[in-house]
């Protein structure tokens, strides 16, 4: 064992004979409590025996100390009987705190049994004398001894030591010198260490061999001394001769002693042995010493330094006096062969040391990254791959735009306006042009990290995982391809595009025109009661016709032969002629002739119904001579009118009429017909067929077409208007175009659907009329908006193409008077005229 | 016999979505595993086409899944790991609730990886795939390298993710595969071009790590989608490098690798620092030779085939061709001020050689003092010691050229210059309506003057801008043709003095000399004016034309119509207003020049007299 761990371990040792010894010092007083009462037993029975034996009171104090030490003696031989004991232990080798105390206390034994004789010699007599009563004692002092350990023994010990002070001055000193070897430092060590421990390092042959010289010793035992006062001896000693009790002294001799001896005061008798003792002056000292509760030795110094011994410092000398053993400084077998077998598996890589596994564990925490997608990637691989359903791509961020530079174009930074609504929009910033402020910087040292930039990350981040994704159509288109592709106007001329003229003499707006077949007159009827024929290329009127109330519709036969035209003037249906100024003469001389004289009567058969409603006249001299020819008078004031394509029906419709709104009058028979038995709803208007016989009524959602020969409704066309203004058709009778006052105009194709086949939103108001052009395939409609479209509405022969419609041009209209701006349009039977009768009294005419 | 009633959203789009907490009870994970799973899966939620029939009825808005993709994340075995993951933590607290913190830290030490390789294959099946989504994962990973270690985002996270950039950007410098930067307020633009994917990503600019709010910022989540584009950039740079021969970990090549005799402490970190750089190549795998150069794209009649489109596309290849090679022999020195790292990037992958003070970075190649550095980019406003063999240019050059494809000239770049606006190269020059500042047009035509814009009709292909400006400006009613018309009846009006057109008419009771004059007039024989045909004439014919169609649009389009035509009014109205500002501001600075250029002279001339 190397030196240092020596020192440890004694260190070691130290600590625990320390503990053991508190634990000695507690079982001690556990014992003195025993011990105690023993004592005070002893004691009791000591003073009675002292009382008995009358003795002063300083040998009563030396009876005690004697006690003591006879008590201490026979504790000895138990001591001794039990440092054999531990010799056995001692063979063992251990340095165990018990052994060592016991070799200790083996050793303090040894020197008190050392000092024994000289101590004996000098106090034989009294301890003869005392030595009954400790031995009647000690009969149950050792048993008790015997069986509590060596707490018994430190008592004793301490007894020693005093002995051993005792003796110190004395003799030993000497003795020491010339007997050993152990130095001063030892000496010193011994004496600093009773402190600490109660092992005395004394040489246990300091005194040499103590067993020849013992001389007259009382063994009588533990009885007490009275028992003997009867005998001469005061007991035995070791080979069983009695000792003479010395000659009793009375009171006389003691007397005469005190007076003699000088002595006398330090003389004390041994009760052991009966012998007179006296004093020493060290004796005598350590008396005064002990009565003073001082510690007895006065060489000792209660407050020397201390010295900490065992420390962690290695000494360089041990303690320990013998060497260390030879293994201490070997390697050991075991370990070396336990280490070379770990460094063999290191070697072989079967086992791995701490700072490679942890970086291994490193290494495998980093990820290997390999060629994921082989060298075949891209090939149609990816097809068969399940995945996401129908999977949506996050669509890309939009790239940055010019106002994002940190250097961007003056433009962009915002000015003094822009940053005011910027700042207004601080709390919705999501409103705001650009989701940054555009800034300019002069350098590019000058630019500083952007403070969203993260959080438009952690956006985007939370955009792909967190936004619901779906497939919206982007138009790619321009808004122009939506708008249908049509020819251009300017292919489809002729069509009127300028007002060429202005007929003007009306003093109230012109409800009602019309062309004559030949297209060369043109007849108005207005508010004003009067009925104008104007001649169409000039614009000039030819005549005036007073009717006397205001004309709501007028229309010239379609008849070429006749010069006749009907007029609508309240509830009065006014057959004229135009007179000779207007037209051929001899055509309104046959017209005159026809109209002269009515029809037989038998031909004029009226059911009561009809007659109810209809009353026919013929005109009187003064009628006759302003042009009136017929007049048939209605039950309410009329509201439409139209003429059959061969000029003899004229279909009529009344306001309010109910059942008996539309009729249908014969001019030739001069009789009238009511098609309706029930009411078909509110009526608008009623127009014939060009060439099949049909008629279409227009109330105010529905246009019903009928069969007049079949008296059936053929059909119904729902128009998806809220109000029908009127309806038009087209002259090959296929088509039909109805105008409404919301504002739209359809087009149905009968043969198509009843469904309008497009709807026209060209106005901006109401649409009050439409018309179609005889020849060429032009439309027009007016309304209260500033224009007149004109439209192209191509109808083809093929069935299977559909109708063309073109808006052609929007014709400048003039002023609106009130809400009202054109309240008739009609073309010219021949050429792309127009001709519309406007709110503000005059005519136009458009070419 | 009455047939079983059909339970109601069984089928159709009733039973083709899930509410995510339908989802998350079918799957049994918490809200924050299903939230990671998604995120690593690629997986969104839906809009439906009808919200109340897919929500089976139920009112709000809640967030929908496609079910089959709840059944395909059911197949997925990181499920299991997250479960598992889920014990291991409660293993982890456990521990640290008894205080055994040795345990504790074995069991962090040990905390187990989940291996997403086989998501990765999985969303991207190709690597074409995997290279058009890398736009978003290369942003967020330049944003994760310049991060320090959060409570959220692990310091290994940032590392490697600065370890895949850089190795990103190698990639992009061995390929040349540059086309396109830009610096931004919010960073540094890049575009990319491989295998006919553009690939664009943001640098920030530096110290752009700023500690965020909570309830703005859950770095968590960002560190979840950077766990997937970790991997997936790592991918793609491991097929990159090795589609171009370089060795994966990038190596340094023999000249540059340490020396052997010299100890180092950390030889990776010493590799790493010189990657880092930017400035050296990289090692090259053993026996690969040189990529040859492309061959020449050959043109081939297809017949949809453009031929001019083919010529076009021709064209575009050279130039990108020129590109690649712009600063081929040229060297660059970099200034301690200027940003080094997008610089080099940008230099080194056009060919130029880069270097900078020793003493700024590792890496650096050449001296400032080496003659032969042909542009030395400084960004101060002036130095004390200047080489006459090199331009110094502010680092806009090197950033305006590149998007030019051509060495513009330094005069308007030199130090201490007012830079001219940095454009961005990014703004659709295809789609029209848009705004085009005149720098940018006169990088375009070198015709073009910008500073005399205003007078001269150079707007040709946004006359109808220029139409709408004018009617804005009017704020009349009137259709621009009215008004046009009116102008040209004014001008006939001028031009002939005598009216043609006769309202006589009204006015019959007029006095008879008057009629007499009058009739004397019109029996008169003036002399003929030429007919002027108004200029306009057919343009308006056309607009009032096309107004009428407009109308005849259909009725299922006419909102659409409607939205797009304002679409289109919205933005001739924004770039009338950019266009106004520019005036505005170019009439400013002509001013302050002139009034500074007047002071000059009367400074002279004071001077003179004095």
């Amino acid at each position: 064992m190397p030196p240092y761990k020596t020192g440890l371990l004694k260190r070691k040792l130290s600590d625990e004979s320390k503990e053991i010894e508190d634990n000695n010092s507690k079982s001690d007083e556990d014992v003195g409590l025993i011990r105690g009462e023993l004592d005070a037993e002893n004691d009791s029975t000591d003073s009675e025996h002292d009382d008995d034996d009358n003795a002063a009171s300083d040998t009563e104090r030396d009876e005690i100390l004697f006690h003591d030490n006879a008590d201490s003696l026979l504790s000895d031989e138990a001591n001794e009987s039990l440092a054999e004991s531990s010799d056995l232990t001692d063979s063992e080798g251990d340095d165990e705190s018990e052994d060592a105390e016991s070799s200790d206390d083996e050793d303090g034994d040894s020197n008190s049994d050392e000092d024994k004789p000289e101590k004996v010699k000098e106090t034989k007599p009294t301890t003869k004398a005392e030595s009954e009563d400790s031995g009647a004692e000690s009969g149950t002092g050792p048993t008790l001894s015997g069986s509590s350990d060596g707490s018994k023994k430190k008592k004793e010990r301490k007894v020693i030591k005093k002995k051993e002070f005792k003796q110190k001055p004395t003799k030993t000193k000497a003795v020491q010198k010339s007997n050993d070897s152990i130095d001063a430092l030892a000496n010193k060590i011994k004496e600093t260490n009773v402190t600490i421990q109660p092992v005395q390092e004394k040489d246990e042959y300091e005194s040499g061999d103590t067993s020849d010289e013992e001389e007259r010793v009382n063994t009588a035992g533990a009885v007490p001394s009275w028992w003997y006062d009867e005998y001469e001896h005061v007991g035995y000693d070791v080979e069983g001769r009695r000792i003479a009790r010395p000659p009793r002294r009375d009171r006389i001799d003691e007397f005469l002693r005190k007076c003699e001896d000088p002595e006398f005061w330090r003389t004390v008798r041994d009760p052991g042995t009966g012998q007179d003792i006296i004093l020493s002056k060290q004796d005598l000292e350590l008396i005064a010493r002990i009565r003073e509760g001082r510690v007895p030795n006065p060489e000792h110094d209660e407050y020397q330094p201390w010295v900490e011994w065992f420390s962690r410092e290695v000494l360089a000398t041990p303690l320990r006096a013998f060497p260390e053993h030879k293994r201490s400084f070997l390697p050991s077998r075991e370990e070396q062969r336990h280490v070379s077998r770990i460094v063999h598996a290191l070697k072989m890589g079967w086992m791995k040391t701490r700072k490679q596994i942890a970086e291994e564990r490193k290494k495998n925490k980093e990820h290997k990254f390999y060629d994921l997608w082989g060298s075949s990637a891209g090939v149609g691989e990816g097809e068969g791959t399940r995945g996401v359903q129908r999977h949506v791509p996050a669509p890309r961020r939009a790239p940055p735009g010019h106002a994002e530079s940190y250097n961007p174009p003056p433009e962009y930074l915002l000015d003094a306006k822009e940053m005011k609504e910027w700042n207004k929009l601080q709390q919705t910033p999501w409103k705001r042009k650009y989701t940054f402020l555009p800034q300019r910087h002069g350098a590019l040292r000058e630019v500083a990290a952007y403070e969203r930039f993260t959080r438009e990350r952690f956006l985007r981040c939370l955009d792909l995982y967190l936004a619901p994704r779906a497939i919206k159509m982007r138009l790619t288109i321009s808004p122009e391809d939506l708008v249908p592709k049509l020819p251009s106007p300017r292919d489809l001329q002729p069509f009127p595009t300028t007002e060429v003229l202005k007929f003007t003499g009306h003093t109230d707006l012109v409800r009602s025109i019309d062309f004559d077949p030949s297209g060369q007159y043109v007849v108005s009827g207005s508010d004003d009661g009067t009925v104008k024929i104007w001649e169409t290329s000039s614009g000039r009127c030819l005549r005036t016709l007073a009717l006397g109330c205001a004309v709501s519709r007028v229309a010239w036969t379609p008849a070429a032969g006749l010069s006749l035209l009907a007029a609508a003037a309240g509830t009065r249906l006014l057959l004229l002629n135009p007179g000779a100024g207007v037209g051929a003469h001899r055509v309104a001389q046959r017209t005159d002739d026809l109209l002269a004289d009515p029809p037989p009567a038998r031909d004029v058969v009226m059911d009561e119904r009809t007659a109810a409603c209809v009353q026919w006249e013929a005109a009187d001299a003064a009628q006759w001579a302003r042009g009136v020819r017929v007049v048939v008078t209605h039950f309410k004031p009329l509201l439409h009118l139209s003429w059959h394509a061969r000029g003899d029906y004229l279909a009529a419709t009344v306001e309010d009429g109910g059942a008996r709104g539309v009729l249908v009058h014969q001019l030739s028979r001069r009789r009238s017909q009511l098609p309706f038995r029930r009411a078909p709803g509110r009526l608008q208007c009623a127009v014939f067929h060009p060439h099949r016989p049909l008629l279409f009524v227009a109330t105010q959602r529905v246009v019903r077409v009928y069969d007049l020969v079949k008296q059936e409704l053929v059909r119904k066309l729902l128009a998806g208007a809220q109000w029908i203004s009127s309806l038009a058709l087209h002259p090959a009778g296929d088509n039909l175009l109805v105008a409404s006052y919301d504002r739209k105009c359809m087009w149905f194709d009968l043969e198509l659907s009843s469904k309008p086949y497009q709807t026209l939103r060209l106005h901006g108001g109401a649409v009050r009329a439409v018309a179609f052009h005889p020849r060429y395939p032009l439309f027009a409609s007016a309304g209260d908006d500033r224009y007149i479209v004109v439209s192209h509405g191509m109808v083809y022969n093929d069935l299977l193409q559909n109708p063309l419609l073109v808006p052609l041009k929007q014709l400048r209209a003039p002023e609106p008077r009130g809400e009202l701006c054109v309240l008739d349009v009609r073309f010219h039977p021949a050429q792309p005229w127009l001709l519309a009768a406007a709110a503000d009294h005059s005519l136009r005419l458009y070419a | 016999m009455v047939s079983k009633k059909k339970k109601k959203y069984s089928s159709g789009e009733g039973a083709q979505f899930m509410t995510r907490k339908a989802a998350l009870k079918k799957l049994q994970l918490s809200l924050k595993d299903f939230r990671r799973i998604c995120i690593l899966k690629g997986i969104y939620p839906r809009e439906p086409r009808n919200r109340k029939r897919a929500q089976k009825g139920a009112g709000g808005i809640k967030t929908l899944y496609h079910t089959k993709d709840i059944k395909f994340l059911l197949h997925e075995p990181i499920i299991w790991k997250l479960r598992e993951l889920k014990v291991y933590q409660q293993k982890i607290r456990r521990a640290r609730a008894t205080r055994e913190f040795g345990r504790m830290r074995k069991y962090l030490r040990d905390y187990p990886s989940i291996n997403i390789d086989h998501i990765v294959k999985e969303r991207y099946p190709t690597f074409v795939d995997a290279l058009r989504d890398l736009d978003d994962c290369l942003t967020l990973c330049f944003l994760f390298s310049t991060f320090p270690s959060l409570k959220k985002v692990p310091r290994n996270q940032s590392m490697l993710c600065r370890r895949l950039t850089v190795e990103f950007m190698h990639a992009v410098i061995a390929a040349k595969a540059l086309r396109k930067v830009f610096v931004s307020i919010k960073g540094y633009y890049y575009q990319a071009e491989f295998e006919g994917q553009t690939i664009t990503w943001i640098v920030p600019h530096h110290f752009s790590f700023q500690p965020q709010n909570k309830d703005e910022v859950d770095f968590k989540i960002m560190s979840t989608f950077v766990e997937f584009y970790t991997m997936m950039l790592g991918f793609v740079n491991y097929k990159l490098f090795h589609s171009m021969n370089l060795v994966y970990p990038p190596q340094l090549t023999a000249g540059f690798s340490p020396d052997s005799e010299k100890d180092l402490i950390d030889e990776h970190a010493y590799v790493a620092e010189r990657i880092a750089a930017l400035n050296i190549s990289l090692a090259k795998v053993a026996g690969a030779n040189e990529v040859e150069e492309l061959p020449e794209i050959d043109i081939f009649q297809s017949e949809d085939g453009d031929p001019q489109k083919l010529e076009e596309a021709k064209q575009e290849a050279e130039k990108v061709k020129k590109l690649k090679t712009m600063f081929k022999g040229l060297k660059f020195f970099i200034n301690r001020e200027v940003p080094r790292e997008p610089l080099v990037f940008i230099i080194r992958c056009f060919g130029g050689e880069v270097s900078w003070d020793r003493n700024h970075f590792v890496g650096a190649t050449f001296d400032e003092s080496d003659e032969s550095i042909a542009y030395q980019i400084v960004d101060r406003p002036s130095m004390d010691k200047q080489y006459l063999s090199r331009y110094y240019v502010q680092p806009q050059w090197v950033f305006d050229s590149i998007n030019a494809r051509t060495l513009l000239p330094i005069n308007k770049y030199l130090m201490g210059a007012v830079l001219p606006p940095h454009l961005s190269p990014f703004v659709d020059k295809i789609k029209d309506q848009v705004y085009m500042p005149p720098e940018e047009r006169a990088l375009k035509d070198p015709d073009f003057k910008p500073l005399d814009d205003e007078p001269s009709g150079s707007d040709i292909e946004e006359a109808s801008d220029e139409d709408a400006e004018e009617k804005n400006e009017q704020e009349s009613e009137e259709d621009g043709e009215t008004a046009l018309a009116r102008q040209y009846q004014q001008e006939i009006a001028e031009d002939s003095p005598s009216d043609d057109e006769e309202d006589g008419e009204d006015d019959l009771d007029k006095e008879k000399k008057k009629l007499a004059k009058e009739k004397k007039k019109a029996m008169a024989v003036s002399s003929g004016v030429p007919f002027k045909e108004n200029p306009y004439q057919k343009q308006i014919e056309d607009k009032q034309a096309f107004r009428l169609r407009e109308k005849l649009v259909r009725k299922k389009h006419r909102n659409l119509y409607k939205s797009m035509k304002a679409g289109q009014e919205k933005r001739k109205k924004e770039i009338w207003l950019l266009r106004k500002k520019r005036r505005l501001h170019d009439e400013k600075v002509k001013e302050e020049k002139k009034a500074e250029k007047r002071k000059q002279k009367m400074q002279a001339f004071e001077a003179a007299t004095a």
